[in-house]
């Protein structure tokens, strides 16, 4: 009897425990991964731990404050953020932007994109276990950006620059010619990125045919950004419901042939070369002077009893306010859609039955804010 | 210094007495030159990175190491209430000897050795294939599931690597007809070895890197995915000594390699000119190893652990028997050496090509049916081609 009881050997799946604290979850995510040997049998993910009730504190706030919780909100993407937040109560206000403010928005947010990008390259190699070589060729190239956006906004992180109505203040003199000198820094980073990942053999085989999204798959979850143009869905809110000035700029949208992580790599690295192209474009056409704030207006913002829902595309996808005005100079209802917290949705159904390797690298090719997830 | 107390000129007359000498002596220096490892490693692959690396302790960083040592000699060290203790103990023990027991038998000259072994270089295959048994023993004891996945996959990892680089050396032995690294070193007093067995070589060369879990075969370890896994447990003087033995390790192999391929302090040389070039000799191949492992530390991505076992499985091990197949053939019809360099350099490329085309193939990917929705999106491939003009 002894004997067969000791014969009896139970395996059961292991559930492990992944995060908030583990050097891959790309902050407070934790995700607790049942594992049977190295195949992920099922994930559970936990959000929530950087929940500041951003929506609420800025329904507390008139207007005008509220612009420094947009840039807390996605602090990776701030200038998209600031410029949702802005365009929905332009339009509730129905104001004009200046010409030369809309250009310099453009040229910042794109800018933005690509700092957003290269973060995303640095990270993205150290997932897939590259010794911080991806990250070191990524962030001296951002590096010169932010020093830009510090000499335009006077902040390296919350930069609140753009104001309801236009910009805070004007550019300084050589904008211009620093535009041109950190987007040749930024091209030098692309190409060094594209050298190092792009035909590396162990990448390409840690990344291809991983995490694979039909375009019916990604539409279903509600993806957007890159993850959705990885799947091949070719949507791109600048160009085909353009907002602010992007109309005026020929730029080409990038799409995946296969859904999978490389083609999210693929993709990315294709919009910064556009976003380049872009910045390049706007510098061109920019008006050399003009105002940059909207003449009289008030000194307290108000808005008219209504709603409106302004989108941007962001580097993560499409970032949403929905904003509701009962009169008055605070929102009464401000929701926020932000692309890291729907394009998250898609882990479950990515990651089971791949390896436990795999579920790094799906996380790290959603590229994810977590305090755009919690908010 | 160590092989002073070891070399004959000095023959204390009390052979265990010698022993004990020669084997505090390896430890210490080697303990000396591990330290080292790591400067010259984080600068060299600071360089890689666009970095300085250390600078701030001592001309060039130079007393970073001691500065390290210190640190990590007063940190305070931790055991996981839970843990099995003897096993959570004796592992780093059981890592840490085989790694030193293998310098007993590495010539570094003619003359200076611990002992001269007529199987030296079974012995040392043998104790460097030892530590596996620690990676377990610490996986299982640390009583931490990143542990025990790390240990899972180093013992998987070791064993699987042990057979090609076994495989690898055999070829060596075929071709010199001596299992001693010292008689293997003096046959290549023309032509290293590395001319006449390059798929060996080439097969050595990786089974290596992961032998020693080192990039991109740190899979056990691997901070990405199981952030440190044997390791994550343990700190102060145990972890370094963990770290202290992957190091050596690597001395051993890109020594072991320097010997074996690079006609170690007999090629070009010959022994003629005395010890002192010997010593560079065997210095100058061993370190051009140790700059291959670096810097693949720093270009290459982490393998996943299904690629690493069906790569060691379907790969190298294969390739390996191909070279000793074509060993056996010049050998039995008596051929001249030229034909072991023809056959197994055709053989090289016929795996280089493999291992290129086979990952280019894509073999996982599924094509999609684009979607018609509003836009004109178009696919990225297609545009970095198109837009590499540009940008560049």
């Amino acid at each position: 009897m002894v004997l067969e009881q000791d014969r009896l050997i139970e395996t059961i799946d292991m559930p492990i425990n992944m995060g908030p604290q583990h050097p891959s979850t790309h902050g407070v995510f934790r995700m607790v991964l049942l594992i049977s040997g190295e195949k992920v049998v099922d994930v559970v993910p936990h959000i929530g731990y950087m929940h500041r009730g951003g929506e609420k504190l800025m329904e507390a706030m008139d207007y005008r404050q509220g612009i420094g919780y947009a840039d807390r909100t996605e602090y990776l993407a701030q200038f998209s953020a600031e410029l949702c937040y802005v365009s929905a109560v332009e339009r509730l206000m129905e104001i004009q932007v200046p010409e030369r403010a809309e250009y310099i928005r453009v040229i910042l947010t794109e800018l933005n994109r690509l700092t957003s990008h290269f973060m995303f390259m640095g990270a993205f190699g150290i997932d897939a276990g590259l010794f911080g070589t991806s990250f070191t060729y990524a962030f001296p190239q951002r590096e010169y950006i932010q020093e830009l956006f510090e000499e335009v906004s006077g902040d390296r992180l919350m930069y609140a620059y753009f104001r309801v109505g236009g910009l805070a203040w004007d550019v300084t003199d050589n904008f211009v010619e620093r535009c041109h000198e950190v987007l040749k820094h930024s091209q030098e980073g692309i190409r060094d990125i594209d050298d190092l990942m792009t035909t590396n053999e162990i990448f390409m085989a840690r990344c291809q045919g991983i995490g694979a999204f039909t375009a019916e798959q990604a539409i279903a979850y509600g993806l957007s950004g890159p993850m959705l143009r990885a799947s091949g869905v070719p949507f791109d809110l600048r160009k085909d419901e353009p907002y602010s000035i992007y109309d005026r700029f020929s730029f080409e949208v990038p799409v995946g042939n296969y859904g999978d992580v490389y083609d999210r790599y693929l993709v990315r690295l294709e919009e910064m070369r556009q976003s380049v192209s872009i910045v390049e474009q706007a510098l061109e056409q920019m008006p050399k002077d003009g105002p940059v704030v909207a003449e009289k207006l008030p000194r307290r913002l108000r808005t008219p009893p209504a709603e409106v829902y302004a989108k941007v595309e962001a580097p993560r996808g499409e970032w949403g306010v929905y904003l509701v005005s009962k009169g008055g100079d605070k929102p009464y209802r401000l929701k926020m859609r932000s692309p890291s917290f729907c394009n998250l949705s898609g882990l479950r159904e990515m990651t089971v039955g791949q390896f436990l390797a795999d579920a790094v690298v799906i996380l790290g090719s959603m590229d994810i804010v977590l305090c755009d997830v919690d908010r | 210094m160590t092989m002073l107390l070891a070399a004959p000129a000095i023959d204390i007359d009390q052979p265990f007495l010698n022993a004990i000498l020669a084997l505090i002596a390896i430890t210490l220096v080697m303990t000396v030159a591990v330290m080292y490892a790591t400067w010259y490693e984080r600068k060299i692959v600071a360089r890689m990175q666009y970095r300085l690396g250390p600078t701030r302790t001592g001309p060039f960083g130079l007393l970073q190491p001691i500065a390290d040592t210190f640190k990590l000699l007063t940190k305070e060290d931790l055991r996981p209430a839970t843990a099995d203790f003897v096993a959570f103990e004796v592992a780093v023990f059981a890592i840490f000897v085989p790694a030193f027991l293998a310098f007993v038998a590495v010539p570094f000259t003619a003359n200076w050795f611990v002992s001269a072994l007529p199987l030296s270089l079974i012995y040392l295959l043998a104790v460097s294939g030892l530590s596996f048994i620690g990676f377990l023993m610490a996986g299982w004891g640390s009583d931490s599931k990143y542990a025990l996945l790390g240990g899972m996959r180093a013992a998987a990892q070791l064993i699987s690597y042990e057979i090609p680089l076994i495989l690898a050396v055999i070829g060596v032995v075929m071709v010199t007809g001596s299992a001693d690294v010292y008689t293997i070193i003096l046959w290549q007093d023309k032509v290293p070895l590395i001319v006449w067995q390059p798929l060996g070589f080439l097969i050595f060369l990786i089974a290596s890197v992961a032998e020693v879990e080192r990039p991109p075969f740190d899979i056990p370890t691997g901070e990405s995915e199981v952030a440190g896994g044997v390791f994550i447990e343990y700190s102060g003087i145990r972890w370094s000594m963990f770290q202290l033995t992957s190091y050596v390790n690597m001395y051993v192999f890109a020594l072991l390699g320097a010997f074996i391929f690079l006609g170690g302090w007999e090629w070009p040389f010959g022994t003629d000119w005395g010890w002192g070039w010997q010593l560079v000799l065997t210095t100058a191949k061993m370190a051009l190893f140790v700059v291959f492992y670096l810097w693949i530390r720093a270009s290459m991505p982490r393998m996943r652990v299904d690629q690493l076992m069906s790569y060691a499985w379907k790969v190298l091990i294969p390739f390996a028997l191909v070279q000793i197949f074509l060993n056996g053939l010049v050998i039995v019809y008596d051929l001249p050496d030229i034909a072991l360099l023809v056959t197994s350099g055709i053989a090289t490329a016929v795996f280089c090509w493999l291992a290129y085309a086979v990952v280019r193939r894509g073999g996982r990917r599924r094509e999609l049916q684009m979607v018609p929705v509003r836009g004109s999106g178009r696919p990225a491939a297609v545009l970095a081609q198109a837009t590499e003009g540009s940008t560049a």
